[in-house]
Protein backbone atom coordinates (compact mmCIF):
# COMPACT_ATOMS: atom_id res chain seq x y z
CA UNK A 1 0.00 0.00 0.00
CA UNK A 2 2.98 2.27 0.47
CA UNK A 3 3.21 2.47 -3.31
CA UNK A 4 -0.37 3.76 -3.53
CA UNK A 5 0.37 6.47 -1.01
CA UNK A 6 3.35 7.75 -2.96
CA UNK A 7 1.21 7.95 -6.11
CA UNK A 8 -1.40 9.93 -4.20
CA UNK A 9 1.10 12.38 -2.79
CA UNK A 10 2.51 12.93 -6.28
CA UNK A 11 -0.96 13.79 -7.52
CA UNK A 12 -1.45 16.24 -4.69
CA UNK A 13 1.94 17.81 -5.33
CA UNK A 14 1.08 18.34 -8.97
CA UNK A 15 -1.58 20.90 -8.04
CA UNK A 16 -0.78 24.49 -7.13
CA UNK A 17 -0.72 24.51 -3.36
CA UNK A 18 -0.95 27.94 -1.76
CA UNK A 19 0.92 28.70 1.44
CA UNK A 20 -0.86 29.83 4.60
CA UNK A 21 -2.98 33.01 4.73
CA UNK A 22 -0.36 34.77 6.86
CA UNK A 23 -2.20 38.11 6.86
CA UNK A 24 -5.78 38.17 8.11
CA UNK A 25 -7.67 41.46 7.96
CA UNK A 26 -11.03 41.72 9.68
CA UNK A 27 -13.15 44.65 8.59
CA UNK A 28 -15.31 44.52 11.70
CA UNK A 29 -17.80 47.17 10.61
CA UNK A 30 -18.49 49.72 7.89
CA UNK A 31 -19.71 52.17 10.55
CA UNK A 32 -17.34 55.12 10.78
CA UNK A 33 -17.59 58.59 12.29
CA UNK A 34 -15.41 59.99 9.46
CA UNK A 35 -16.46 60.74 5.89
CA UNK A 36 -13.14 60.53 4.05
CA UNK A 37 -13.36 61.26 0.35
CA UNK A 38 -10.58 58.69 -0.37
CA UNK A 39 -11.96 55.79 1.69
CA UNK A 40 -11.31 52.44 0.00
CA UNK A 41 -14.55 50.91 1.36
CA UNK A 42 -17.05 50.07 -1.38
CA UNK A 43 -19.21 53.05 -2.34
CA UNK A 44 -22.34 50.93 -1.80
CA UNK A 45 -21.31 49.93 1.75
CA UNK A 46 -24.68 51.10 3.12
CA UNK A 47 -26.38 48.25 1.21
CA UNK A 48 -24.19 45.66 2.96
CA UNK A 49 -25.94 42.95 5.00
CA UNK A 50 -25.87 42.65 8.79
CA UNK A 51 -22.50 42.55 10.58
CA UNK A 52 -21.11 39.27 11.85
CA UNK A 53 -21.73 38.49 15.50
CA UNK A 54 -19.00 38.25 18.14
CA UNK A 55 -19.19 34.44 17.98
CA UNK A 56 -18.72 34.51 14.19
CA UNK A 57 -15.57 36.63 14.50
CA UNK A 58 -14.13 34.41 17.24
CA UNK A 59 -14.70 31.32 15.09
CA UNK A 60 -13.00 33.03 12.12
CA UNK A 61 -10.01 33.79 14.36
CA UNK A 62 -9.72 30.20 15.58
CA UNK A 63 -10.02 28.69 12.11
CA UNK A 64 -7.59 31.16 10.53
CA UNK A 65 -5.00 30.68 13.26
CA UNK A 66 -5.12 26.93 12.70
CA UNK A 67 -4.31 27.60 9.02
CA UNK A 68 -1.27 29.67 10.01
CA UNK A 69 -2.60 33.24 10.00
CA UNK A 70 -0.41 35.26 12.34
CA UNK A 71 -0.61 38.96 11.45
CA UNK A 72 -4.07 40.23 12.30
CA UNK A 73 -5.45 43.60 11.24
CA UNK A 74 -8.60 44.92 12.90
CA UNK A 75 -10.07 47.58 10.68
CA UNK A 76 -13.34 48.84 9.22
CA UNK A 77 -14.90 51.41 8.99
CA UNK A 78 -13.89 52.32 12.49
CA UNK A 79 -13.22 49.15 14.51
CA UNK A 80 -13.74 51.02 17.80
CA UNK A 81 -17.41 51.27 16.80
CA UNK A 82 -17.67 47.56 17.70
CA UNK A 83 -18.37 47.22 21.42
CA UNK A 84 -16.92 43.70 21.39
CA UNK A 85 -13.51 44.82 20.10
CA UNK A 86 -11.85 43.96 23.41
CA UNK A 87 -13.37 40.45 23.37
CA UNK A 88 -12.09 39.89 19.83
CA UNK A 89 -8.61 41.18 20.77
CA UNK A 90 -8.46 38.96 23.85
CA UNK A 91 -9.27 35.82 21.86
CA UNK A 92 -6.81 36.76 19.12
CA UNK A 93 -4.11 37.28 21.73
CA UNK A 94 -4.86 33.94 23.36
CA UNK A 95 -4.47 32.29 19.95
CA UNK A 96 -1.05 33.90 19.33
CA UNK A 97 -1.86 36.54 16.72
CA UNK A 98 0.15 39.75 16.43
CA UNK A 99 -2.71 42.24 16.62
CA UNK A 100 -2.76 45.56 14.74
CA UNK A 101 -5.60 48.00 15.37
CA UNK A 102 -6.16 50.29 12.39
CA UNK A 103 -8.12 53.28 13.64
CA UNK A 104 -9.05 56.92 13.13
CA UNK A 105 -8.60 57.35 16.89
CA UNK A 106 -12.19 58.51 17.25
CA UNK A 107 -13.59 56.70 20.28
CA UNK A 108 -10.21 55.87 21.78
CA UNK A 109 -10.54 57.06 25.37
CA UNK A 110 -8.45 56.05 28.36
CA UNK A 111 -10.73 53.28 29.61
CA UNK A 112 -10.81 51.62 26.18
CA UNK A 113 -7.07 51.80 25.56
CA UNK A 114 -6.44 50.36 29.02
CA UNK A 115 -8.83 47.49 28.26
CA UNK A 116 -7.22 46.90 24.85
CA UNK A 117 -3.77 46.78 26.44
CA UNK A 118 -4.97 44.29 29.01
CA UNK A 119 -6.58 42.19 26.27
CA UNK A 120 -3.22 41.90 24.47
CA UNK A 121 -3.35 44.39 21.59
CA UNK A 122 0.15 44.76 20.10
CA UNK A 123 0.12 47.86 17.93
CA UNK A 124 -2.02 50.80 16.86
CA UNK A 125 -2.05 52.44 13.44
CA UNK A 126 -3.53 55.92 13.78
CA UNK A 127 -4.69 57.80 10.71
CA UNK A 128 -4.42 61.53 10.15
CA UNK A 129 -5.80 63.19 7.05
CA UNK A 130 -3.24 65.98 7.12
CA UNK A 131 -0.82 67.92 9.32
CA UNK A 132 -3.13 70.92 9.40
CA UNK A 133 -6.38 71.12 11.33
CA UNK A 134 -8.16 72.81 8.44
CA UNK A 135 -7.33 70.13 5.85
CA UNK A 136 -7.63 67.19 8.28
CA UNK A 137 -11.12 68.28 9.23
CA UNK A 138 -12.11 69.17 5.66
CA UNK A 139 -11.00 65.83 4.20
CA UNK A 140 -12.77 63.76 6.87
CA UNK A 141 -15.73 66.14 7.01
CA UNK A 142 -15.46 66.14 10.82
CA UNK A 143 -13.77 68.08 13.62
CA UNK A 144 -11.37 65.37 14.69
CA UNK A 145 -7.89 66.89 14.45
CA UNK A 146 -7.48 67.66 18.18
CA UNK A 147 -9.04 64.33 19.06
CA UNK A 148 -6.37 62.52 17.06
CA UNK A 149 -3.63 64.29 19.01
CA UNK A 150 -5.22 63.06 22.22
CA UNK A 151 -5.39 59.53 20.78
CA UNK A 152 -1.70 59.71 19.82
CA UNK A 153 -0.76 60.78 23.35
CA UNK A 154 -2.74 57.87 24.82
CA UNK A 155 -1.06 55.41 22.45
CA UNK A 156 2.37 56.55 23.65
CA UNK A 157 1.28 56.68 27.30
CA UNK A 158 0.21 53.03 27.07
CA UNK A 159 3.48 52.12 25.35
CA UNK A 160 2.09 50.82 22.07
CA UNK A 161 4.27 51.08 18.99
CA UNK A 162 2.52 53.57 16.71
CA UNK A 163 2.25 53.75 12.96
CA UNK A 164 0.99 57.11 11.87
CA UNK A 165 -0.85 56.74 8.58
CA UNK A 166 -1.63 59.51 6.14
CA UNK A 167 -3.26 58.93 2.77
CA UNK A 168 -1.62 61.28 0.25
CA UNK A 169 -3.31 63.01 -2.67
CA UNK A 170 -3.47 66.32 -4.49
CA UNK A 171 -4.82 68.26 -1.51
CA UNK A 172 -2.21 67.27 1.11
CA UNK A 173 0.82 65.88 -0.73
CA UNK A 174 2.56 69.27 -0.56
CA UNK A 175 2.55 68.94 3.25
CA UNK A 176 4.77 65.86 3.49
CA UNK A 177 7.50 67.79 5.33
CA UNK A 178 4.99 68.97 7.95
CA UNK A 179 3.40 65.52 8.18
CA UNK A 180 6.78 63.90 8.87
CA UNK A 181 7.55 66.58 11.44
CA UNK A 182 4.21 65.97 13.16
CA UNK A 183 4.80 62.20 13.25
CA UNK A 184 8.23 62.79 14.75
CA UNK A 185 6.86 65.09 17.47
CA UNK A 186 4.11 62.59 18.30
CA UNK A 187 6.72 59.85 18.79
CA UNK A 188 5.59 57.52 15.99
CA UNK A 189 7.85 54.53 15.37
CA UNK A 190 6.65 54.31 11.77
CA UNK A 191 4.99 56.68 9.31
CA UNK A 192 2.97 55.29 6.47
CA UNK A 193 2.69 57.73 3.57
CA UNK A 194 0.12 55.99 1.46
CA UNK A 195 -0.46 57.52 -1.92
CA UNK A 196 -4.13 57.16 -2.75
CA UNK A 197 -5.06 53.91 -4.43
CA UNK A 198 -8.03 54.53 -6.66
CA UNK A 199 -10.78 52.18 -5.51
CA UNK A 200 -14.07 52.80 -3.71
CA UNK A 201 -14.61 56.44 -2.80
CA UNK A 202 -11.19 57.41 -4.09
CA UNK A 203 -12.16 56.06 -7.53
CA UNK A 204 -15.26 58.23 -7.45
CA UNK A 205 -13.11 61.26 -6.57
CA UNK A 206 -10.12 60.33 -8.70
CA UNK A 207 -10.01 63.52 -10.75
CA UNK A 208 -10.00 65.73 -7.66
CA UNK A 209 -7.49 63.59 -5.71
CA UNK A 210 -4.90 62.90 -8.42
CA UNK A 211 -1.71 64.88 -7.76
CA UNK A 212 0.48 66.25 -10.51
CA UNK A 213 3.76 64.55 -11.39
CA UNK A 214 5.59 67.59 -10.04
CA UNK A 215 3.81 67.22 -6.68
CA UNK A 216 4.71 63.53 -6.50
CA UNK A 217 8.37 64.15 -7.30
CA UNK A 218 8.61 66.96 -4.75
CA UNK A 219 7.08 64.76 -2.04
CA UNK A 220 9.45 61.89 -2.80
CA UNK A 221 12.36 64.30 -2.61
CA UNK A 222 11.24 65.61 0.80
CA UNK A 223 10.89 62.04 2.04
CA UNK A 224 14.36 61.06 0.83
CA UNK A 225 15.94 64.04 2.57
CA UNK A 226 14.02 63.32 5.77
CA UNK A 227 15.22 59.70 5.73
CA UNK A 228 18.84 60.82 5.35
CA UNK A 229 18.82 63.21 8.29
CA UNK A 230 16.39 61.43 10.64
CA UNK A 231 18.05 61.51 14.05
CA UNK A 232 15.50 59.19 15.60
CA UNK A 233 14.64 55.70 14.43
CA UNK A 234 11.38 56.55 12.69
CA UNK A 235 10.75 54.37 9.68
CA UNK A 236 8.80 55.47 6.64
CA UNK A 237 6.54 53.08 4.73
CA UNK A 238 5.80 54.52 1.33
CA UNK A 239 2.89 53.30 -0.77
CA UNK A 240 3.86 54.30 -4.29
CA UNK A 241 1.63 56.47 -6.47
CA UNK A 242 1.30 53.77 -9.09
CA UNK A 243 -0.34 55.94 -11.73
CA UNK A 244 3.07 57.57 -12.11
CA UNK A 245 4.98 54.29 -12.43
CA UNK A 246 5.85 52.16 -15.46
CA UNK A 247 5.47 48.78 -13.78
CA UNK A 248 2.52 47.68 -11.63
CA UNK A 249 2.62 46.90 -7.94
CA UNK A 250 2.83 43.22 -6.96
CA UNK A 251 -0.69 43.58 -5.58
CA UNK A 252 -1.22 41.38 -2.48
CA UNK A 253 1.84 39.41 -3.61
CA UNK A 254 -0.61 37.76 -6.01
CA UNK A 255 -4.26 37.23 -5.08
CA UNK A 256 -4.80 34.28 -2.74
CA UNK A 257 -1.12 34.05 -1.86
CA UNK A 258 -0.78 35.45 1.70
CA UNK A 259 -3.70 37.79 2.35
CA UNK A 260 -7.37 37.34 3.23
CA UNK A 261 -9.89 39.96 4.27
CA UNK A 262 -13.28 39.33 5.85
CA UNK A 263 -15.82 42.11 5.28
CA UNK A 264 -18.38 43.15 7.93
CA UNK A 265 -21.04 40.85 6.44
CA UNK A 266 -18.67 37.85 6.38
CA UNK A 267 -17.63 37.83 2.73
CA UNK A 268 -14.08 36.55 2.32
CA UNK A 269 -11.98 38.37 -0.29
CA UNK A 270 -8.39 38.01 -1.55
CA UNK A 271 -8.00 41.82 -1.48
CA UNK A 272 -9.88 44.77 0.02
CA UNK A 273 -11.61 45.73 -3.22
CA UNK A 274 -12.09 42.34 -4.93
CA UNK A 275 -15.86 42.24 -4.44
CA UNK A 276 -16.18 44.49 -7.50
CA UNK A 277 -14.70 41.82 -9.80
CA UNK A 278 -17.51 40.46 -12.00
CA UNK A 279 -18.02 36.77 -12.63
CA UNK A 280 -16.14 35.68 -9.51
CA UNK A 281 -18.14 34.36 -6.59
CA UNK A 282 -16.64 35.00 -3.17
CA UNK A 283 -17.45 32.75 -0.21
CA UNK A 284 -18.88 33.81 3.13
CA UNK A 285 -17.68 32.71 6.56
CA UNK A 286 -21.30 32.18 7.64
CA UNK A 287 -21.56 29.19 5.31
CA UNK A 288 -17.97 27.97 4.79
CA UNK A 289 -14.99 27.14 6.97
CA UNK A 290 -11.81 29.18 6.54
CA UNK A 291 -9.90 26.14 5.22
CA UNK A 292 -12.51 25.58 2.48
CA UNK A 293 -12.48 29.28 1.68
CA UNK A 294 -8.71 29.50 1.42
CA UNK A 295 -7.89 26.26 -0.35
CA UNK A 296 -11.02 25.24 -2.26
CA UNK A 297 -13.25 28.21 -3.08
CA UNK A 298 -13.53 29.41 -6.66
CA UNK A 299 -13.13 33.01 -5.47
CA UNK A 300 -9.69 32.35 -4.00
CA UNK A 301 -8.46 30.02 -6.76
CA UNK A 302 -9.57 32.18 -9.66
CA UNK A 303 -6.46 34.40 -9.83
CA UNK A 304 -3.90 31.97 -8.41
CA UNK A 305 -1.05 30.87 -10.64
CA UNK A 306 -1.01 32.35 -14.15
CA UNK A 307 -3.62 30.38 -16.14
CA UNK A 308 -5.97 33.36 -15.98
CA UNK A 309 -3.44 35.76 -17.55
CA UNK A 310 -3.74 37.32 -20.98
CA UNK A 311 -1.00 38.78 -23.10
CA UNK A 312 1.24 40.67 -22.61
CA UNK A 313 1.43 39.17 -19.07
CA UNK A 314 1.23 35.49 -20.02
CA UNK A 315 4.55 35.45 -21.87
CA UNK A 316 6.18 38.21 -19.83
CA UNK A 317 9.40 37.35 -17.96
CA UNK A 318 8.36 39.76 -15.19
CA UNK A 319 5.07 38.01 -14.37
CA UNK A 320 6.62 36.18 -11.43
CA UNK A 321 7.59 39.52 -9.92
CA UNK A 322 4.39 41.57 -10.22
CA UNK A 323 1.73 38.92 -11.03
CA UNK A 324 0.32 41.25 -13.69
CA UNK A 325 -0.39 43.96 -11.10
CA UNK A 326 -3.78 44.74 -9.62
CA UNK A 327 -6.90 42.88 -10.84
CA UNK A 328 -9.26 45.57 -9.57
CA UNK A 329 -7.33 48.29 -11.37
CA UNK A 330 -7.34 46.24 -14.57
CA UNK A 331 -11.12 45.83 -14.27
CA UNK A 332 -11.88 49.45 -13.35
CA UNK A 333 -9.80 50.88 -16.18
CA UNK A 334 -10.21 48.30 -18.95
CA UNK A 335 -13.42 46.44 -18.08
CA UNK A 336 -11.62 43.07 -17.92
CA UNK A 337 -10.00 41.86 -14.69
CA UNK A 338 -7.74 39.45 -16.61
CA UNK A 339 -6.00 42.22 -18.54
CA UNK A 340 -2.60 43.54 -17.52
CA UNK A 341 -2.80 46.29 -14.92
CA UNK A 342 -2.65 49.35 -17.20
CA UNK A 343 -0.05 50.94 -14.92
CA UNK A 344 2.38 48.73 -16.87
CA UNK A 345 3.74 50.51 -19.92
CA UNK A 346 3.64 47.18 -21.78
CA UNK A 347 -0.16 47.17 -21.44
CA UNK A 348 -2.08 48.22 -24.55
CA UNK A 349 -4.26 50.25 -22.14
CA UNK A 350 -1.39 52.18 -20.53
CA UNK A 351 -2.61 55.41 -22.15
CA UNK A 352 -5.64 55.33 -19.78
CA UNK A 353 -3.35 55.69 -16.77
CA UNK A 354 -1.19 58.27 -18.49
CA UNK A 355 -4.14 60.43 -19.44
CA UNK A 356 -5.64 60.20 -15.91
CA UNK A 357 -2.31 61.30 -14.42
CA UNK A 358 -1.90 64.01 -17.03
CA UNK A 359 -5.40 65.31 -16.26
CA UNK A 360 -4.04 66.49 -12.92
CA UNK A 361 -1.77 68.96 -14.70
CA UNK A 362 -4.80 70.93 -15.84
CA UNK A 363 -5.72 73.87 -13.65
CA UNK A 364 -9.46 73.13 -13.53
CA UNK A 365 -8.96 69.75 -11.87
CA UNK A 366 -10.59 70.83 -8.63
CA UNK A 367 -13.72 72.36 -10.10
CA UNK A 368 -15.91 69.36 -9.35
CA UNK A 369 -16.65 69.04 -5.60
CA UNK A 370 -15.46 66.01 -3.63
CA UNK A 371 -18.02 63.35 -2.80
CA UNK A 372 -17.59 62.51 0.88
CA UNK A 373 -18.21 59.01 2.18
CA UNK A 374 -21.64 58.91 3.80
CA UNK A 375 -24.65 56.63 4.05
CA UNK A 376 -26.75 58.89 1.84
CA UNK A 377 -24.03 59.19 -0.84
CA UNK A 378 -23.61 55.43 -0.61
CA UNK A 379 -27.25 54.91 -1.52
CA UNK A 380 -27.02 57.30 -4.50
CA UNK A 381 -25.60 55.82 -7.70
CA UNK B 1 25.67 51.19 29.58
CA UNK B 2 26.20 51.72 25.91
CA UNK B 3 23.92 49.37 24.01
CA UNK B 4 25.86 49.88 20.77
CA UNK B 5 29.09 48.20 21.87
CA UNK B 6 28.87 44.44 21.71
CA UNK B 7 31.22 41.96 23.31
CA UNK B 8 31.09 38.50 24.86
CA UNK B 9 29.75 39.91 28.14
CA UNK B 10 26.83 41.73 26.51
CA UNK B 11 23.34 40.42 27.27
CA UNK B 12 21.13 40.66 24.18
CA UNK B 13 17.34 40.87 24.33
CA UNK B 14 14.61 41.09 21.71
CA UNK B 15 13.72 44.76 21.18
CA UNK B 16 10.43 45.44 22.95
CA UNK B 17 8.51 46.27 19.80
CA UNK B 18 9.37 42.94 18.22
CA UNK B 19 7.97 39.60 19.23
CA UNK B 20 9.74 36.29 18.62
CA UNK B 21 7.41 33.36 18.15
CA UNK B 22 7.49 29.76 16.90
CA UNK B 23 5.05 29.20 14.03
CA UNK B 24 4.41 25.50 13.53
CA UNK B 25 2.62 25.95 10.19
CA UNK B 26 5.73 27.70 8.81
CA UNK B 27 8.02 25.37 10.75
CA UNK B 28 10.07 28.42 11.71
CA UNK B 29 10.61 31.12 14.27
CA UNK B 30 9.28 34.49 13.16
CA UNK B 31 9.80 38.05 14.35
CA UNK B 32 6.56 39.99 14.47
CA UNK B 33 6.31 43.78 14.44
CA UNK B 34 3.74 46.39 13.36
CA UNK B 35 2.23 45.15 10.10
CA UNK B 36 5.20 42.93 9.33
CA UNK B 37 6.88 39.61 9.88
CA UNK B 38 10.37 38.22 9.33
CA UNK B 39 10.65 34.48 8.85
CA UNK B 40 13.91 33.32 10.41
CA UNK B 41 16.06 30.45 9.24
CA UNK B 42 16.94 27.70 11.70
CA UNK B 43 20.19 29.19 13.02
CA UNK B 44 18.76 32.69 13.41
CA UNK B 45 15.81 31.28 15.33
CA UNK B 46 18.04 29.21 17.62
CA UNK B 47 20.20 32.24 18.41
CA UNK B 48 17.36 34.71 18.94
CA UNK B 49 15.34 32.43 21.20
CA UNK B 50 18.29 32.45 23.61
CA UNK B 51 18.42 36.28 23.67
CA UNK B 52 16.44 36.77 26.87
CA UNK B 53 18.28 39.76 28.35
CA UNK B 54 19.89 37.57 31.04
CA UNK B 55 22.30 35.28 29.17
CA UNK B 56 25.57 36.81 27.96
CA UNK B 57 26.75 36.29 24.41
CA UNK B 58 29.47 33.97 25.74
CA UNK B 59 26.83 31.87 27.49
CA UNK B 60 24.62 31.81 24.40
CA UNK B 61 27.50 30.59 22.24
CA UNK B 62 28.41 27.92 24.79
CA UNK B 63 24.81 26.80 25.00
CA UNK B 64 24.52 26.54 21.20
CA UNK B 65 27.81 24.62 20.94
CA UNK B 66 26.54 22.29 23.64
CA UNK B 67 23.11 21.81 22.04
CA UNK B 68 24.53 21.08 18.60
CA UNK B 69 27.76 19.37 19.77
CA UNK B 70 29.90 21.68 17.71
CA UNK B 71 32.62 24.31 18.22
CA UNK B 72 34.01 27.35 16.45
CA UNK B 73 30.68 29.11 15.86
CA UNK B 74 31.53 32.25 17.90
CA UNK B 75 32.40 34.51 14.97
CA UNK B 76 29.34 33.64 12.91
CA UNK B 77 27.03 34.03 15.93
CA UNK B 78 28.61 37.41 16.68
CA UNK B 79 28.21 38.51 13.06
CA UNK B 80 24.52 37.63 13.19
CA UNK B 81 24.04 39.45 16.51
CA UNK B 82 25.63 42.61 15.11
CA UNK B 83 23.31 42.41 12.09
CA UNK B 84 20.31 41.89 14.40
CA UNK B 85 21.24 45.02 16.38
CA UNK B 86 21.62 47.00 13.16
CA UNK B 87 18.14 45.86 12.15
CA UNK B 88 16.90 46.83 15.64
CA UNK B 89 15.67 43.31 16.39
CA UNK B 90 17.95 43.20 19.43
CA UNK B 91 19.10 45.55 22.15
CA UNK B 92 22.03 44.94 24.47
CA UNK B 93 21.92 44.95 28.27
CA UNK B 94 18.30 46.11 28.66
Amino acid sequence: MAGDESVNSELVEAHFKPGPPLWLLLELTYRCPLHCAFCYNPTDFARSGPELTTEDWLRVLREARALGSVQLGLSGGEPLAREDLEVIVAEAHRLGFYINLITSGVGLNESRIRALKAAGLDHIQLSFQDSSRRMNDFLSSTRTFDLKFKAAALIKQYDFPMVLNVVLHRLNIDHVEEILGMADRLGAEYVELANTQYYGWAWRNRRQLMPSRQQVERAEDVMRRFRERAGRPMRIYFVVPDYFERRPKACMNGLGSIFIVITPDGTALPCHAARMLPGVEFPNVRSARMAQIWFESAGFNHFRGDDWMKEPCRSCPEKARDFGGCRCQAYLLTGDAANADPVCDLSPHHHLVKSAAAGAEESHAEEKPLIFRSISASLTP
Amino acid sequence: MNDRSIDAASRPAIERHFRLQWESVQNAHVLLYPEGMIKLNGSAGEILKRCNGRATIAQIIADLEDAYTTTGIASSVMAFLILAVEKRWLVMNP
